[in-house]
């Protein structure tokens, strides 16, 4: 294992791809099962003598397993980097941090632009809608594999916030703690609105080809643009956005014709070009359909505090942001509700700001201060200290 | 660490080792802290700023972000053993509410309030007219957030009302150590600065079930309405 990227050379950062054999397939929620299963994973730090250090962070819907070292397509610094170091709330030094890519993905873990053993063929539409309990299937085969029967957190944000809340009603025997930021226990209407939108965009690109744009050689680039502008502004609050933006124009005066003028236009056309370089557009949108799919609470014949009663002993931190339109307090609130409802220890806090949804990439002091604070109670309470 | 505060130390005595408890306004966390290393009790808190919330998690409690008012109709009944209100029933938009819910969520409750019948108090008001500002209430009536200010009396007038009834109650002033009181007797309505009780509901232990299994916790959520139980034979009826 070799260090690198913005991490201290003196961490171990470690990783690579877990390949699980043919008959050991993921066994999703829709029947199907996806085998050979890969997991493309990155860790930080080491795993102590016990076992007991190990956190699992969840990633995001455009995230990745590239929590905090440079990502290979971008060059860019991890996607939390700012959270993952020495003196942070995760630190290296003290935890064993593993993040994977989630199924489904396209950063190495198997997703529909993987090739299919059967035909030789990459995946496309032939690749079998997961859900985010698959997602957590999977991550649970890897940690079994590792060795490590009790994780010592999962830690996620949004999606990976949902991971992080499916992981204590599934494995509530196998996680000591559990830190959902920013997320809901199901997708409300607006939110399967506005993927529909993204999916849409890249379904009415002719590139697309019915999915099967890797065989024919082409890339629905535009379409996936156009899904990541849309859901782009998804993630930012209409301060946040008035702030940085107003209506500032990019030139000198207007061009009386369809250019971006607007900063705004040409952040948003930025945002959805650079994506398309780092993401699959299929992966989007099996990704989207897990999380539309997702119902925490329908899982459990309706009720959402039924799925955590198994979960007594997890200790939960949940996590909003005031200007948060996404997935808005209210959504947080009935996931400490049902907590409450069940019995659970839990804890929840809603932070100040008006970043949006994306207050959990930036600095947003208190949200470190909590997480640091939590997890680091948790580790004395979990003899890590 | 400092020496305990007398209100704190009054209610580590009330506390039963090992039991579950709820600190509605727990600041950050003090006397939640106190009463998991002390008493080794299961603690969770509810308090409103995001800053006392994350002092309590750092504390290694649990705390939820949350208001009196309006939030603890969303814990289950009977979830703890103890439900403790210090000093904030009369910042309370409806501390008739509060208290009900107090006694649904836990078996037992303790409250604090001030009492506006202290002699102080009374002469202040008696000799200059004005509301008065003293050690337990120091603020002008313009920037005071007690709204709803009571005496002994009326306190233990509402506990009669709501069905309740008083195990304990011990008068707090100053600094100095509690002294246990008969709450009804008129001498300490004149002489109690503040007063700290510990109720329960009067309702024998046969009508009040054991907590449902948690139901319809998503979304709406259906609970009893706070009224004051009116007297025994409908609050039979009401304990489903």
């Amino acid at each position: 294992m070799t260090a690198q990227g913005p991490i201290k050379a003196e961490i171990e950062v470690g990783g690579g791809t877990w390949r699980f054999p043919a008959n050991r397939p993921l066994r999703l929620d829709s029947g199907a099962q996806l085998g050979p299963l890969e997991i493309a994973y990155k860790t930080y730090g080491a795993l102590n003598a016990d076992k007991t250090n190990a956190v699992l962070v969840c990633h995001a819907l455009s995230g990745d397993q590239h929590l905090a070292s440079t990502h290979p397509v971008t060059g860019k610094p991890g996607w939390w980097d700012r959270f993952v170091g020495p003196g942070r709330p995760l630190d290296p030094e003290r935890h064993f941090i593993i993040c994977t890519n989630v199924v489904g993905g396209c950063m190495g873990t198997t997703g529909p632009a993987s090739i299919d053993p059967k035909t030789g063929e990459p995946y496309g539409l032939t690749f079998p809608v997961i859900t985010i309990r698959d997602m957590v299937r999977a991550q649970a085969m890897l940690i079994e594999a590792m060795g490590i029967e009790t994780l010592f957190a999962v830690v996620g944000g949004s999606m990976g916030g949902m991971q992080a809340l499916q992981w204590a009603a599934d494995y509530p025997e196998r996680v000591f703690s559990v830190v959902c930021i920013a997320a809901a226990a199901r997708h409300s209407a607006q939110n399967i609105a506005f993927h529909e939108v993204g999916r849409q965009a890249i379904m009415a690109d002719p590139n697309w080809c019915n999915g099967a744009y890797l065989t024919a050689g082409v890339r629905p680039e535009k379409g996936l643009a156009v899904a990541r502008m849309a859901a782009h502004i998804t993630y930012l609050s209409e301060a946040a956005l008035q702030r940085k933006f107003g209506r500032e124009l990019k030139r000198d005066g207007l061009s009386w014709g369809f250019d971006a003028d607007f900063q705004v236009e040409s952040y948003l056309r930025h945002q959805g070009a650079s994506f398309v370089d780092r993401f699959d557009a299929n992966s989007y949108l099996y990704i989207t359909r897990a999380l539309d799919y997702f119902d925490l609470a329908a899982q459990h014949g309706g009720v959402l505090a039924q799925a955590f009663v198994g979960a007594r002993k997890v200790r939960f931190c949940v996590l909003s942001f005031s200007s948060d339109w996404l997935y808005p307090t209210s959504e947080s609130r009935d996931i400490v509700r049902a907590l409450n409802g069940a019995g659970c220890r839990a804890s929840f806090a809603e932070i100040q700001t008006d970043k949006g949804h994306d207050a959990f990439f930036l600095d947003e002091p208190l949200l470190d201060a909590t997480l640091k604070g939590f997890l680091a109670a948790q580790a004395q309470a979990r003899g890590l200290a | 660490m400092s020496a305990i505060r007398p209100d704190f130390a009054e209610i580590l005595k009330l506390v039963r080792p090992g039991s579950r408890v709820l600190d509605v306004g727990c600041e950050d966390g003090e006397l939640l802290e106190l009463l998991t290393r002390e008493k080794q009790v299961d603690g969770q808190g509810l308090e409103i700023s995001p800053e006392g919330v994350s002092a309590g998690l750092a504390r290694g409690l649990a705390v939820v972000q949350g208001d009196g008012d309006r939030d603890l109709d969303h814990f289950p009944t009977r979830a703890f053993d103890y439900a403790i209100l210090s000093k904030t029933l009369q910042q309370m938009r409806d501390p008739k509410h509060v208290l009900s819910e107090l006694l649904r969520i836990a078996e037992q409750a303790v409250v604090s309030v001030p009492n506006f019948g202290h002699w102080k108090v009374r002469w202040a008001l008696l000799s200059r007219g004005r509301m008065p500002e003293t050690g337990a209430l120091p603020e002008p009536w313009y920037s005071t957030p007690n709204i709803h200010l009571c005496t002994l009396r009326d306190f233990v007038s509402l506990c009669d009302a709501l069905g309740l009834r008083i195990d304990a109650c011990a008068s707090l002033s100053g600094g100095r150590p509690a002294r246990p009181i008969d709450p009804r007797a008129p001498i300490e309505n004149w002489r109690a600065e503040t007063a700290l009780f510990l109720l329960s509901r009067k309702t024998p232990p046969e009508e009040a079930a054991a907590a449902p299994p948690p139901q319809n916790l998503f979304g709406e959520v259906e609970l009893p309405k706070a009224e004051a139980p009116p007297p025994k034979k409908r609050a039979r009826a009401r304990a489903r």
